[in-house]
């Protein structure tokens, strides 16, 4: 910043070198190299904070009693931790949840941009955006209150108040922007040479949508379908809210049962005394979760790189 | 297809206009294209329903007792939500002090700074593309064990911003990326020409001109901080705070977490006051995405 008096007096008998060297400009560049890596020391930062714990706790639980037996009780006195039910749990939730968020998301993107007038998907795409920006807090007030009660007790008399059901089927619905729009990027991608193509051999738009546009969009499509499933089973607020806090090991989705992300929010919320065994499950918990989502994401990077590759 | 294909040679005399598209099977193509619709329609009102419902819900407590009262256990008809809406500005306030400044910098090192074969730029681009994926309950976990733990900053304000400040830094530095990117070369190359170094150039042609854009993205990464509530199940916020935070290492509750909190307590009176705390929430979300929205149509500049 000091140096910029220097530009508007070039000295001496040749003007259009530079006079004096400029310290300032390799200062500010260290400033900008200094804060683009805050970005990996928080993915560093990460890695330690879930990685220290968890190594003092496999230091006293071994990996295969973690990872392969069917317990989850912290909290007795004879404390288990078998990780399988909180799987088990994250399982059924994100599997409701992407089934419904799949067709619907996928749907919904193909209507936008195939088939929508420009002047309707301008209405349309930012109010199906809306979702996306709403708390998931209030997904998961919505879910335990309304769904649960106006819409699955009528169906399901012997549901249970606490259901995995409801907390999938929020879920799934707040997934669909994730979902729809990064597919969308991937079908406006394709060429309309493609487009024009299917036309001219006489296809119709829904063929040219089916066997043209999605398939020519593919690898696009399953990244928004990989990142939604990772959003699923990082999403934390709805499943604590609506699907309750015990763990179960049942596929009946109509019980409520405990996922990853709830037993760290529920155990991290609690007044778990530092050092304690329990403390560091949370971080064994959450080492595991962090290794799911970031290979399912680096899974979505891949793929959204080789079809912008593709198409450009 | 067929039948569909023979169809331009039955008509000899086409107009010039005509319509190549094929016609075959009208039903399954119009079928098909309600059920596209309903997709979307779903989703749409799924979003009017929940929004009457907590609009209905909430209706009898959404008065001046939600934001002059303070939380209470015992007297729900006289509990409010004062001190949620002062600890989420304050949070959201530390949030903002340490995402945007570290945010812009890190968006104009990738976008006017790094060459495009550079390695490190590289890795930072594909980390950033990770961390806006990474759960947010993964970034409490990490705001537990090095805010409040390791750098004994306790269950605090500054915790829980500097907590919300990562979760949100993807967002504001692909934002500012974007809004960087949409000023045209031209602009960059008359300031270099002129003689301008790259940190002149970009202090002063490319930043004011992407403002606007910056300003967008920021609204918006804010909202979504807002918002958030499970990183800060883990630092705190859940304790009963019937007082409003004194400082940055004041404890604190916010909106997101007193709305938790009342839906787990079982008196329905609870359930309205939190559909009512919902209500207000989301008035502030909605009113912080309108600015948004106003202020890139009103800037809206075509180079």
């Amino acid at each position: 910043m000091t140096t910029a008096t220097a530009s508007s007096a070039p000295g001496g008998l040749n003007p259009l070198r530079q006079t004096k060297p400029r310290y300032g400009e390799a200062v500010i560049r260290g400033i900008l190299v200094l804060a683009a890596a805050v970005s990996l020391f928080t993915t560093f930062g990460i890695v330690i904070s879930v990685l220290i714990p968890s190594l003092e706790f496999f230091a006293e639980i071994s990996f295969t009693e973690f990872l392969f037996t069917t317990t989850w009780t912290p909290l007795f006195a004879n404390p288990q931790y078998g990780v399988l039910p909180l799987l088990m749990g994250t399982f059924v939730i994100t599997v409701i949840a992407v089934l419904v968020a799949i067709p619907l998301g996928l749907g919904s993107a193909i209507y936008l941009s195939e088939y929508a007038s420009p002047k309707a998907r301008k209405v349309l795409k930012p109010t199906l955006e809306v979702l996306a920006g709403i708390p998931t807090v209030v997904f998961g007030f919505f879910a335990l209150e309304f769904i649960t009660v106006y819409v699955l007790k009528p169906i399901f008399p012997d549901i249970q108040v606490f259901n995995a059901l409801s907390a999938g089927l929020v879920m799934g619905i707040m997934i669909i922007p994730t979902i729809a729009s990064l597919s969308e990027d991937a079908m406006a991608a394709v060429p309309s040479g493609l487009r024009d193509g299917a036309y001219a051999l006489g296809a119709t738009k829904r063929q040219t949508a089916l066997r043209v546009v999605v398939p020519a969009a593919l690898s696009g499509i399953v990244a928004a379908f990989v990142l939604g499933v990772s959003r699923a089973i990082g999403e934390t607020m709805i499943v604590t809210i609506a699907a309750g806090l015990q763990p179960n090991m049942t596929l009946n989705p109509l019980q409520g049962m405990q996922t990853m992300t709830s037993y760290i929010a529920a155990a991290g919320s609690g007044d778990v005394p530092t050092g304690s065994i329990e403390y560091k499950s949370i971080f064994a918990v959450g080492l595991l979760l962090f290794i799911i989502t970031f290979v399912m994401n680096m899974i979505s990077i891949r793929l959204v790189r080789k079809y912008r590759q593709a198409y450009q | 297809m067929s039948a569909t294909l023979t169809r331009p040679f039955d008509q000899p005399d086409a107009p010039a206009d005509l319509d190549l598209r094929g016609h075959g099977q009208p039903l399954v193509d119009k079928t098909f294209r309600w059920i596209l619709f309903l997709c979307l329609f779903v989703g749409i009102a799924f979003l009017a329903v929940l929004l009457a419902y907590v609009v209905i819900k909430g209706w009898p407590r959404l008065d001046s007792r939600l934001w002059t009262n303070m939380p209470s256990i015992r007297r729900p008809e006289q509990a409010g939500a004062e001190s949620a809406i002062t600890g989420t500005l304050w949070v959201i306030a530390f949030t903002a002090l340490f995402s945007l400044p570290i945010g812009f910098l890190s968006a104009v090192y990738l976008e006017e700074y790094a060459k495009p074969t550079s390695r490190f730029a590289r890795f930072v681009e594909i980390n950033i593309q990770n961390l806006a994926a990474v759960p947010s309950i993964v970034y409490g976990i990490l705001g537990l064990a090095i805010f409040a733990r390791a750098l004994a900053l306790g269950q605090t304000v500054i915790t829980a911003g500097l907590t919300l400040a990562l979760l949100v830094l993807p967002v504001v530095i692909v934002a500012t990326r974007e809004a960087l990117r949409a000023v045209p070369q031209n602009i960059r190359h008359g300031s270099l020409a002129l003689g301008a170094t790259l940190w002149q150039t970009t202090w002063r042609q490319t930043m004011p001109a992407a403002i606007p854009g910056m300003a967008t993205g920021t609204i918006l990464a804010l909202s979504r901080a807002i918002g958030e509530a499970a990183p800060l199940l883990l630092l705190g916020a859940v304790t009963f705070i019937s007082f409003n935070p004194t400082g940055p290492f004041s404890a604190y509750t916010t909106l997101p977490i007193q709305i938790y909190n009342w839906t787990k307590e079982s008196r329905e009176e609870f359930q309205v006051l939190a559909a009512a705390t919902i209500v207000l929430l989301l008035v502030i979300l909605l009113a912080m995405n309108a600015v948004a929205i106003l202020i890139r149509n009103r800037t809206q500049k075509r180079w």
